[in-house]
């Protein structure tokens, strides 16, 4: 709870900060935070809370970018395109559960992964609807540059808040209690009468339903899409990364995850254009193998009898 | 909705069947797990399901919550066909079971295991009630002062009150244990008996399936003995104990042997 409140209280700041400061590439930054955030506690619900380790992200987030932008096209308003958007991406998270929520651990995975090549192959095909490997172009938003990314800031800002907000309030739930048991046993789940797979079709959506309009906040932030784009494995793999980090299955953990990978990203990434992809294999094997738990595991502490342990016993004070 | 095959019960009969079989079989490929399985549990009763390895009696628990899906039969759970249902209605309808390998969600506190049976199977309506109801089953079970503790960190014996206590919490007109008893010590076994005993007071019907025989002789007023998938004896315990050809055939000779020695 305070742990919450505290990282609550410092998200707020920073978005206060950057709203009242920020250049454009810190307003850059926020936005893609705000966005991680959304990702990462969005994939939390299904991944985390559930333990059904999906790879749909991407799928679910093109869906959301591609069925906004061509809504927009066709001239529907922005908030009438983008809440469609993610109505739209829940009732095919919806049909997609229904067709791959019956298998579990890595025939999960593996069914989830497929959706966004799926969706990408459909989109490359569909030119005369999608604009096909050429990509699409969203109408402009209207204002001048600094207004316009204010804009984006607060949207994709807002909807990170309403994703924690819906993860908290999950946890304190009867369907939080239910995914909680099927993470941990799923026959042992149904046998005291909890509906399994009503409970995991209810978590990919809520899960979609934030991916999907972040989607297409997205693509109206970046004016242009195209398939390989917005169905990007990487989207798939990036809330994964971001939540091992800060700690599955928590409700702060995807928030200090996001923070922290895009600081990575940043710092080294950045930097590295050559063995970026090897820094991130690197990160998830550290992960694995020293931090499991993610980065709410450390303790100055425990941190120091690792320490301890490994010095001689003469060199210990 | 399903019919109802067995009528409305029937307001003459002093004590109603809560479960009935109809030539229920389960088959595996080549296997004949079940064979046209007929039975009926009465409402209260205590009975003890025994038989070799092998026989189908946790197949039979499968069959019955719901797990498997009967090959052919009916089964009619109070007034309900549920042959077929998924585990989930079964358990609603006041089905519970232990696992014969016990089953605890391990990262749960062990007061937030039996919360779950209670707030799902057990029909409470909020999560405060179901730990309030779930506090009452711990200290029926003896485990009220591992409440705080991890479910993963019970002990073995634990761990079977644990399954107890989350059967109990699903408010269960009939709770099948399998094989509670296994892998437990004399004293803990008489601890068990002692909650098998407060449970059947309770008026929950009970089947036991166990190895063994100190359990069902103790505790059950009927037996039926399964062997190769078929119903091959079904009766009072102390006739039952007393068939030889049960005895010999499918508890042992030595056993045969030491009852007649112990003079039981």
């Amino acid at each position: 709870m305070l742990r919450g409140g505290l990282i609550g209280a410092a998200a707020v700041t920073v978005f206060g900060i950057l709203l009242l400061f920020g250049d454009n590439y810190a307003l850059r930054l926020g936005t893609t935070v705000a966005m991680y955030v959304t990702l990462a506690t969005a994939w939390n619900i299904i991944g985390g809370f559930a333990g059904y380790p999906s790879f749909a992200t991407a799928a679910f987030f093109g869906l959301g970018a591609y069925t906004s932008g061509i809504a927009l096209s066709n001239g529907i308003p922005l908030s009438v395109a983008w809440a469609g958007a993610g109505l739209i991406v829940a009732l095919f998270a919806v049909m997609l559960g229904l067709c791959i929520l019956h298998l579990r651990g890595h025939y999960f995975a593996i069914g989830s992964l497929v959706a966004a090549d799926v969706l990408r192959e459909i989109t490359n095909v569909w030119v005369s609807v999608t604009g096909g490997g050429i990509g699409l172009n969203l109408p402009l938003p209207g204002g001048d540059a600094e207004t316009q990314a204010k804009l984006f800031l607060c949207v994709m800002s807002g909807l990170a808040g309403a994703a924690c907000c819906a993860a908290w309030t999950l946890t304190r739930s009867r369907l939080g209690v239910a995914l909680r048991c099927i993470a941990q046993n799923e026959d042992a789940a149904q046998v005291i009468g909890i509906d399994t797979g009503r409970s995991k079709i209810a978590a990919l959506a809520l899960s979609s339903l934030f991916v999907g309009i972040a989607g297409a906040i997205y693509a109206s932030w970046t004016i242009y899409i195209d398939p390989s784009d917005v169905y990007d494995v990487s989207l798939s793999v990036k809330p994964i990364i971001m939540t091992l980090l800060g700690g599955v299955g928590t409700v702060t953990g995807p928030i200090v995850g996001a923070f922290a990978f895009l600081g990575l990203e940043e710092l080294i990434w950045r930097n590295s254009l050559e063995f970026h992809s090897g820094f991130l294999g690197l990160l998830v094997v550290a992960l694995v193998l020293f931090l499991p738990a993610g980065l709410g595991q450390l303790r100055v502490g425990s941190i120091w009898t690792r320490i301890r342990t490994v010095l001689p016993p003469e060199a210990r004070p | 909705m399903d019919a109802d095959p067995d009528g409305p019960p029937a307001g003459g009969e002093a004590v109603r069947s809560l479960l009935v079989l109809e030539n229920v079989s389960q088959r595996f490929g080549g296997l004949l797990a079940l064979d046209e399985l007929s039975l009926s549990l009465k409402q209260g009763e205590v009975v003890g399901l025994i038989g070799p390895n092998g026989a189908g009696k946790t197949t039979f628990v499968n069959v019955v919550t719901g797990v498997l899906k009967p090959t052919s039969g009916v089964i009619v759970f109070d007034g309900h066909r549920i042959d077929g249902k998924r585990p989930d209605r079964v358990a609603r309808r006041g089905v519970a079971r232990t696992f014969q390998i016990v089953q605890p969600f391990p990262h749960l506190r062990v007061r937030e295991n039996v919360a779950a049976a209670a707030l799902f199977a057990g029909g409470v309506a909020s999560q405060a009630e179901a730990s309030r109801v779930a506090d009452e089953h711990l200290a029926f079970c003896g485990l009220e002062r591992d409440a705080d503790k991890p479910a993963g960190s019970l002990s073995l014996a634990g761990r079977k009150r644990l399954e107890l206590a989350k059967g109990l919490a699903s408010k269960p007109k009939l709770l099948l244990l399998d094989e509670v008893n296994a892998g437990l010590n004399a004293a803990e076994i008489d601890e068990a008996l002692r909650l098998i005993a407060a449970i059947a007071a309770r008026g929950i019907t009970l089947l036991l399936i166990e190895h063994l025989m100190k359990v069902v002789v103790q505790s059950c007023s009927r037996v039926l003995v399964l062997h190769q998938g078929r119903l091959i004896a079904d009766g009072p315990t102390q006739e039952i104990m007393r068939d030889e050809d049960v005895i010999e055939a499918y508890l042992g000779r030595r056993y045969a042997e030491a009852q007649r020695g112990a003079g039981i």
